[in-house]
């Protein structure tokens, strides 16, 4: 008998007992779409001169970053043959939305973010270059790339490349972390995924989760720190943040009440798997506790005036809510997909081991990971902005 | 324009590693990448021969009849006519090849013969089918029936 | 010179009884350098599969059989046979079961007036396949014959083509860390003989068929009979061809 058979109900196809897209596949939409939505809270001040959010700016940036440097491992722990990943630059095919992904990937890192992190703190290395010692100096003169020109002149350039490089980060974000859920939402054989709103849906949620990350990370530095927190800076990214958790739950709320009216083949099996398998994750989790509940929290402060402490503790929990509730979101998307049988005759279950190379181990210390590159980050290149005031 | 050479030129230079890394790319796909693809299709050709060249197991009824031409010929005036000889006796390419190097084991009737003929309401019902614990109470079905010519009185 | 029965035997049975032509190839393929067999045309063959459930008995000698000739690994299914069973209209619930893949037979679960029936499931080789378009590198892919194949040497192992066939026929086998699926026993037919699972099936209800040879009696049968491809409405083009598919059948 089949090791996983005792978790089936109904009839699955042989081959589609064992789940194909692990926790690990799970991970990779959440990360990117955290570096996604922090690159376009940095293009808010950036672009739409949206000065209150200033404070955010570098320290966005630097997130992105590091959940960028993140983001290829858990791809790599997943396939067959991680030695051979390199054949996507090689041989891309191109009728293949995930072909595409070593490119926008590259493109997304190098042109776009290293790019505008390197412009923006170029004055910074090249006076650290000349006043450190040892290592440091070693490493900040390597940044330079050789030149050490910061004269206004050269400043002014690197402000006007600087815009122009954000720009076109704006939709090099939406391509980056779009394309993964055109990954889903192409794939016909599975009525779970295939939908032309699952780029938009992914989307949204992104930056949702990058706005909430960036958030409460910058409120945690700033407690850590001992620096008084900038509040019409959070003020202003949980209003952002409000709006659009409002457009992300309204589409998903779109896909599912038009899922329920056209009721085609596939519903009874989805409806059903919903109602029992994915009921805690997508309804409890994702759904009241993850979106609603944050939507309600974050409403309050906009239709009255709360005290400060009171605005920042409903910040801190709203945005550890929503980062929680987008990656329950990811994991009903991948898991549940893949819960149903194609057959609509039945359901499988998902056996997540915990030391193996796609278990719940090696997830937890990539999730971890990007906050201790963040640090190294931080310590190499400071984001804390000019004047803060002692809290 | 002078200008932006003077304070533009660290720019100049990220341009030029830029530059130097695509074309380190080209080279490096020059040499990896396997020859010919993209010849039939997006795919490496040789990978059809790869898979061409795997070995064959089961010879085919064809070959066994080549030198088993007295069993071939009872069988083919009896029930059993168009049930090929490994689908009973399993692969024996090997056999084929080089007969006395597998000299093959004649299959145990008791599990061979209900594994097509045991009733089961799935099967059509034109299909001979018995409950073989009924039908010979546990002896051999080839105590009473030659596999060859199945059909008691042929 | 001194020959044994046996090897006349060996000598002139490949030469009669395999076609000139495949025994020619026999020896390349015995000497392990196929790609210098010279009489296999990949442009004069479109490959395709006619089923017949009505005359499917369930005995599971094609999932042995293609475990036997391709090294497939337990647990996972190339080929497997579906056992479904039917009460009266409701068609859009019938009961299916599989048990190891239909791999030891079926042992009876129903007694009862429902309509059941096997019906075998393998790769459909469609010609327009939603796996080799997903690939990423071009791991899996269409020959010009029409058999959809994996290079088992330049996969991955991302498994999107497993997401994206509508019919579960693909796996990740675990020696190889690659995709894996029925290769419609490429090694075979393109010798002359034929697949696995057709060579062992006892009543004839799995046949393979070549669209591009006129004297092939598919096209007779076409002409002739009710036949119906898995999951039309996903247009994958599907060449394996069911006659009379009962309309519960998923």
């Amino acid at each position: 008998m089949h090791p996983l058979l005792p978790g089936v109900e109904g009839y699955m196809y042989p081959n589609e007992i064992e789940l194909q897209w692990s926790i690990l596949i799970v991970l990779y939409p959440y990360i990117t779409g955290l570096v996604a939505g922090a690159f376009i809270l940095a293009s808010l001040e950036r672009v739409f001169k949206v000065e209150a959010v200033k404070p955010t700016y570098r320290l966005a940036l630097l997130v992105a970053l590091a959940f960028l440097l993140v983001a290829p491992l858990p791809l790599q722990l997943h396939l067959g043959h991680p030695e051979r990943s390199f054949e996507m630059y090689l041989t891309p095919h191109r009728s293949s939305a995930m072909a595409m992904f070593g490119f926008v990937y590259l493109w997304y890192l190098m042109i776009v973010l290293l790019m505008e992190i390197w412009l923006d703190y170029r004055k910074d290395i090249v006076q650290r270059a000349e006043t450190s010692t040892g290592l440091k100096k070693w490493i900040y003169n390597i940044l330079t790339l050789g030149s050490h020109n910061i004269s206004a002149a050269a400043l002014r350039i690197d402000d006007k490349v600087g815009y122009f490089i954000t720009l076109i980060g704006i939709p090099s974000a939406f391509l980056l972390h779009g394309y993964v859920g055109f990954i889903f939402g192409s794939v016909k054989a599975n009525p779970w995924w295939s939908s032309p709103l699952m780029p938009v849906v992914f989307i949204f949620s992104a930056m949702v989760s990058g706005l909430a990350a960036v958030m409460v990370i910058y409120m945690l530095t700033c407690w850590l720190r001992r620096v008084q927190i900038d509040m019409r800076c959070v003020d202003t990214i949980a209003r952002y943040l409000l709006y659009t958790f409002i457009i992300d739950f309204s589409l998903e709320m779109l896909d599912l009440v038009h899922r329920i009216y056209e009721a085609d083949e596939s519903l009874s099996a989805l409806d059903f798997m919903v109602h029992t398998k994915l009921y805690f994750s997508q309804v409890i989790l994702q759904i009241f506790i993850g979106t609603l509940l944050p939507i309600g929290l974050v409403g309050l402060t906009q239709i009255t005036k709360l005290a400060e402490q009171t605005r920042k503790a409903i910040y801190v929990v709203s945005g550890c809510l929503t980062m929680i509730s987008i990656f329950a979101m990811r994991w009903n998307v991948v898991i549940g997909g893949q819960l149903f049988s194609k057959s609509f005759l039945g359901y499988t279950s998902y056996k997540m081991d915990f030391a193996t190379r796609e278990g719940l181990l090696p997830a937890i210390v990539l999730i971890l990971l990007p906050f201790a590159i963040l640090y190294v980050l931080v310590k190499l290149l400071p984001p804390w902005p000019k004047g803060e005031a002692a809290a | 324009m002078k200008d932006f050479f003077r304070n533009g030129e660290h720019l100049i230079r990220v341009l030029l590693l830029l530059i130097l890394g695509v074309v380190a790319f080209l080279v490096i796909r020059r040499a990896v990448v396997p020859a010919e693809f993209g010849k039939y299709g997006h795919f490496r050709p040789a990978a059809m021969d790869d898979i061409r060249a795997r070995a064959v197991k089961f010879a085919g009824h064809e070959t066994c009849e080549a030198c088993h031409s007295d069993q071939a010929e009872v069988k083919s005036k009896g029930k059993h006519a168009n049930v090929g000889c490994e689908a009973c006796h399993g692969p024996l390419a090997k056999h084929a090849e080089d007969p006395s190097s597998v000299v093959p084991q004649l299959p145990d009737t008791k599990i061979l013969c209900a594994r097509c003929h045991e009733a089961n309401q799935a099967k059509p019902k034109w299909f001979p089918q018995v409950i073989t614990a009924e039908h010979s109470g546990g002896m051999a079905c080839n105590t009473c029936h030659k596999p060859h010519a199945p059909k008691i009185g042929d | 010179m001194e020959m044994t029965r046996r090897d006349l035997l060996k000598k002139s049975g490949k030469f009669i009884l395999l076609t000139s032509a495949a025994a020619a190839a026999w020896e390349h393929v015995l000497a392990g350098n196929i790609e210098s067999a010279p009489n296999y045309d990949v442009t004069k063959h479109w490959w395709a599969m006619v089923i017949d459930p009505e005359k499917c008995i369930g005995c599971g000698n094609c999932v042995r059989a293609c475990e036997a000739e391709n090294d497939v690994p337990t647990g996972y299914f190339r080929t497997w046979i579906e056992r479904y069973h039917v009460n009266d209209a409701d068609m859009e619930h019938p009961q299916v079961d599989s048990p190891n893949g239909g791999h030891d037979g079926f042992t009876e679960k129903y007694h009862d007036s429902g309509k059941t029936f096997f019906v075998p499931k393998l790769c459909n080789h469609c010609a327009d396949s939603p796996c080799v378009q997903v690939c990423p590198v071009g791991a899996t892919f269409r020959t010009p014959d029409g058999v959809v194949l994996v290079d088992q040497k330049y996969c991955l192992g991302c498994r999107y083509c497993i997401q994206a066939c509508p019919y579960g026929c693909r796996f990740l086998n675990p020696k190889t860390n690659t995709a894996d699926k029925c290769t419609l026993c490429y090694h075979r037919i393109t010798q002359g003989l034929t697949t696995a699972c057709c060579e062992a099936c006892p009543t004839q209800a799995r046949v393979l068929a070549d669209l591009r040879n006129p004297k092939d009696p598919i096209h007779e049968f076409l002409r002739t009979h009710s036949v119906q491809v898995l999951k039309p409405q996903m247009a994958t083009h599907a060449k394996v061809f069911y006659k009379n598919l009962d309309g519960s059948v998923r």
